[in-house]
């Protein structure tokens, strides 16, 4: 079984992001990219999926700008066989949208037929949370997002999801579309050998012309802006003044 | 021009609050038609049909729906799709795992944890965890939305909607359930309660989370996490504040023991009343509290707990 592991390059979950002064957006001149947390979980788990015997390729793919080339790198560092990168914008403001992504997706599974898609669940610069459910619906497969735990046994697999109640588990038909959560595992750091094995890993570059797909957006950016801050509190110097406040401010 | 808005149905119940919130939100684009579904639904959807604003309440009760499995609930509501210029949810993660299947069937962009309504075609969403709020238009014939429930409130009861029920659609039978892992718990649920108390990795244990407990429950407060607490296994994942777990609103949150990363920043800063108890001076925490409180947990929660 192939499994696909769409990575997606991001501004690193550490910079504080700053929206531009003239709203167009945030700025992202000599930010530090990397690969969406999440998706680092999900390549992992692709990888540990090959380690067990369950998965004979793993395949990373990134949608975007060139640069997501190192994004691709890093998957193919951490274990994956090989990488797909398409390029459909050379502007690194220029986010595509999930539905994009997913239509661009969806082509590469009809050409690689993999068994399992494993996506993040949700990419934490856009913070759409839609992907891996849009790729779902437009392949007439299962979908099994928020996943904590994943079991796969033959032509089906038993997923644990994170949900508002607490857990929930179902049995997906394979092939399946699985979006990973934060407690599925914990990512492992590409060694130094590794990092140059992977520069020497096939990386295939493609545009969503060769699979059919108009990359222009469905929602157009009215404005980018500052979210309202909030105003300045004080250090309280114990916990009775701190009770005392909290009476004034009539919250208890 | 109307709204399908899906009501947030669990076991045969209506979550009130998260559909009368979604409603409020719903109701500046059109008349607002709620849709209950479920293995039993027609409970919830008497309850949905007193929601002030909803003009109708379809009910599709079917054991495929029990435990609303993203592909034949996602295939109902694209089968009443043609109806509506907007399909609506309040941003659960039921809602978050269907609707962006639905906005793919129906060949249309997911706008997702929507905090204002400007006009039909366009909308505020933070994105970055909320260090940015971004202005959206859409050029979709349908507009699929989830709507994040913090920033509104809950439209009144009053209404007297009709229910008219309706049959199931073809169910594409790709998955089941297995189980479900619910805490039964008496506290108020994290989302809708009006006062929260948060523990991070600063409370060093499950057994120490007693103390957490402890003041929520003097306050009749619904109890969160950080993300580190949870991975540390002090809490259960379903109390994790932030970015990637819940985004709540109260009029009061306790932050204990947490340093106010973004991502726990993004669930919790637009609460009314924030107090920090932090042992560091320096922790990012601060720069959002109202009160903060430099100061050991161990012993300014019992102190405090006591106090109040
Ligand atoms: C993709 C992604 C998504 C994430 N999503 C979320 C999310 O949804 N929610 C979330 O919370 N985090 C999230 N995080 C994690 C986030 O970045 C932080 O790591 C996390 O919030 C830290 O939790 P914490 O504040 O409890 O722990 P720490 O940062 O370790 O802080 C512990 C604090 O406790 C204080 N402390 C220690 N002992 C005491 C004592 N005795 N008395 C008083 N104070 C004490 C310390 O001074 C410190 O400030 C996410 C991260 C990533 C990468
Ligand atoms: N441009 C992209 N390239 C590769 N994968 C992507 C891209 N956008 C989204 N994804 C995948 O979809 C997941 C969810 O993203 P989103 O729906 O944007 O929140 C990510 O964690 C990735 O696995």
């Amino acid at each position: 079984m192939k499994v696909l592991v769409p990575v997606k390059r991001v501004i690193d979950y550490n910079v504080k992001v700053r929206v531009k002064a003239d709203g167009s957006g945030v700025d992202l001149a000599n930010v530090k990219m990397s690969m969406n947390p999440f998706d680092e979980i999900a390549v992992e788990e692709a990888i540990r999926l090959k380690e067990a015997g369950k998965a004979d390729e793993v395949i990373a793919v990134s949608i975007g700008v060139k640069q997501s080339q190192e994004t691709l790198r890093t998957a193919l560092a951490m274990g994956a066989d090989r990488a797909i990168l398409v390029v459909a914008t050379d502007d690194v403001h220029n986010d595509i949208e999930p539905l994009t992504v997913a239509k661009i997706l969806k082509g590469i599974v009809d050409e690689e037929q993999p068994g399992l898609v494993l996506c993040g669940k949700q990419a934490i610069d856009n913070d759409m949370n839609a992907t891996g459910q849009m790729l779902s619906a437009l392949l007439g497969w299962s979908q099994a997002t928020f996943a904590s735990k994943l079991e796969i046994d033959g032509d089906s697999a038993k997923v644990t999801r994170e949900v508002d109640g607490g857990l929930q588990t179902i049995d997906v038909k394979m092939p399946a579309i699985v979006t990973v959560d934060l407690r599925l595992n914990e990512p492992r750091y590409a060694s130094l050998p590794n990092i140059m094995k992977a520069k020497k890993k096939p990386l295939d570059e493609k545009t969503p012309a060769d699979y059919g797909v108009d990359p222009a957006p469905r929602l157009t950016i009215v404005s980018t802006a500052e979210p309202e801050a909030r105003k300045a509190g004080i250090i309280v110097g114990s916990v009775d003044e701190l009770v005392e406040k909290l009476k004034e401010a009539g919250v208890v | 021009m109307a709204v399908l808005l899906i009501g947030e149905v669990t076991d045969g119940a209506l979550a009130m609050d998260a559909t009368a919130k979604a409603v409020s939100a719903a109701a500046a684009l059109g008349d607002v038609v709620v849709l209950c579904a479920g293995a039993s639904a027609k409970a919830a959807a008497d309850e949905a049909a007193t929601i002030e604003g909803v003009s109708k309440v379809l009910c599709a009760e079917d054991a495929i729906y029990g435990h609303r499995l993203a592909e034949p609930t996602a295939a109902l509501i694209v089968s009443l799709a043609g109806d509506y210029s907007h399909i609506a949810a309040p941003a659960t993660t039921d809602a978050k795992n269907i609707m962006p299947r639905v906005a793919a069937l129906l060949d249309v962009m997911m706008i997702s944890e929507v905090t204002a309504v400007i006009d039909a075609d366009t909308f505020e969403r933070p994105i970055y965890a909320g260090n940015a709020i971004q202005t959206v238009k859409s050029a979709d014939a349908t507009k699929v939305l989830t709507i994040r429930g913090a920033g509104y409130d809950a439209a009144p009861v009053g209404g007297s909607a009709s229910v008219e029920m309706i049959g199931a659609a073809a169910d594409p039978a790709l998955s089941s359930w297995v189980e479900d892992k619910v805490a039964e718990s008496d506290r108020p649920e994290l989302t809708s309660a009006g006062v929260v108390v948060s523990g991070g990795r600063g409370v060093g244990s499950e057994a120490d989370f007693a103390l957490i407990e402890a003041l929520a429950d003097k306050l009749g407060a619904a109890v969160g996490a950080s993300r580190a607490a949870v991975d540390s296994g002090y809490a259960p994942n379903d109390w994790q504040v932030g970015q990637t777990g819940k985004v709540v609103a109260p009029d009061l949150y306790v932050a204990v023991g947490i340093s106010g990363a973004i991502q726990h920043l993004a669930g919790m800063k637009d609460s009314k009343v924030i107090v920090a108890i932090n042992k560091d001076e320096e922790a990012p925490i601060f720069q959002v509290a109202d009160y903060g409180l430099v100061a050991d947990l161990f012993t300014a929660v019992p102190e405090l707990t006591e106090k109040l």
